[in-house]
């Protein structure tokens, strides 16, 4: 359900942009979605297929760039990856960090003709 | 002849605008909103109630259901305390929308409420995504549920202005290890206000409503 109504979104915004621009139809979309997001690749294409037929981006064809999680030690300023039971600095062990990237969730850019 | 055009635009942009104008609504009439969010079963309608009894004679309040089923045994529940109740049936959807809270607060006279709690749809992964316009948003975790929860679903426990961990009466019974948990929050949230509490016991509870009162007198007083 939770795709559904995300498709929906991204539909919308590309058909706002694709309008703006005087497009006749919508060839691409690129996604930027970060690992936290809670997105499932596969399910908002399923969806994509059913709600953008009929629209100028009917069969309009998906790229998800997908970010993967980075963060910062506040303490020492070391940026890394996480590990998935373990957020803390892997140098000093702090535990004060801050989240560099993997809450991405953007339309980043469409192709249209 | 292809060309690419640059959006850069927010997938929830649409949902975050209208959570912006409930929440303007909601200043307007001098309104503090908490929206609560837990996986099904944590306890979110038992400290609803247990809050209620608490504050029904302090504050003026007011509660919004989230269901994905038409069942009202919650908001019947509710009223029968003698406080205003709206539900909201999502129709098997995973979490209330900032449309949803903006069509219940047309049901409710705000100008008549201090205090307005959210009960948003059971499900810790969604409902982060979705602000729905409340000043304060609050997660229930529960002990039964483990404590690997933080770890799991970072998503939930960022974006939170408070914490309650529920059924601390079941400590004894699991192998629930608070410092484990606590890290992750910590980690996650720096300095997040947490309230482990029983609503069966009732212990703990005082804090929380303490923390709730002040809230809602942090915006009576601006």
């Amino acid at each position: 359900m939770h795709e559904l109504s995300v498709t929906e979104n991204i539909l919308a915004i590309a058909l706002r942009h694709a309008e703006k621009a005087q497009a006749r139809r919508v060839t691409d979309l690129y996604l930027v979605i970060g690992q936290m997001a809670s997105i499932v690749d596969d399910s908002v294409q399923f969806y994509w297929d059913i709600i953008s037929a009929g629209t100028p981006a009917e069969g309009a064809r998906l790229h998800f760039q997908r970010v993967p999680t980075e963060l910062q030690c506040l303490n020492c300023n070391r940026r890394y990856a996480p590990a998935d039971d373990d957020f803390a600095c892997p140098d000093c062990r702090s535990q004060q960090i801050r989240v560099v990237a993997g809450e991405e969730f953007y339309l980043d850019a469409i192709e249209i003709e | 002849m292809s060309q690419r055009v640059t959006v850069v635009e927010n997938i929830l942009n649409a949902n975050d605008q209208i959570a912006e104008q409930n929440m303007a609504q909601l200043e307007a009439s001098g309104v503090t909103a908490v929206n609560l969010m837990a996986s099904p079963g944590a306890g979110k309608t038992s400290l609803i109630l247990s809050t209620v009894d608490r504050l029904v004679r302090r504050l003026r309040l007011g509660v919004v259901e989230g269901d994905t089923a038409p069942v009202t045994i919650d908001s019947e529940r509710v009223l029968a305390k003698g406080v205003p109740a709206v539900q909201i049936n999502t129709g098997g959807g995973c979490h209330l929308d900032a449309v949803m809270l903006q069509s219940a607060l047309t049901q409710l006279d705000l100008d008549q409420l201090d205090l307005l709690i959210v009960e948003n749809v059971g499900n810790l992964v969604c409902p982060a995504n979705f602000r729905l316009g409340a000043q304060r948003n609050v997660l229930i975790a529960s002990v039964p549920e483990g404590d690997d929860k933080p770890y799991k679903y970072p998503g939930m426990y960022r974006g939170v202005d408070a914490l309650v961990i529920n059924k601390i009466d079941l400590l004894p019974y699991t192998p629930f290890d608070m410092d484990y948990f606590c890290r992750g929050v910590e980690m996650l949230n720096p300095g997040l206000a947490t309230f482990p509490l029983s609503c069966r016991t009732g212990e703990g509870l005082d804090d929380w409503i303490d923390w709730l009162v002040e809230q809602v007198r942090a915006r009576r007083r601006v």
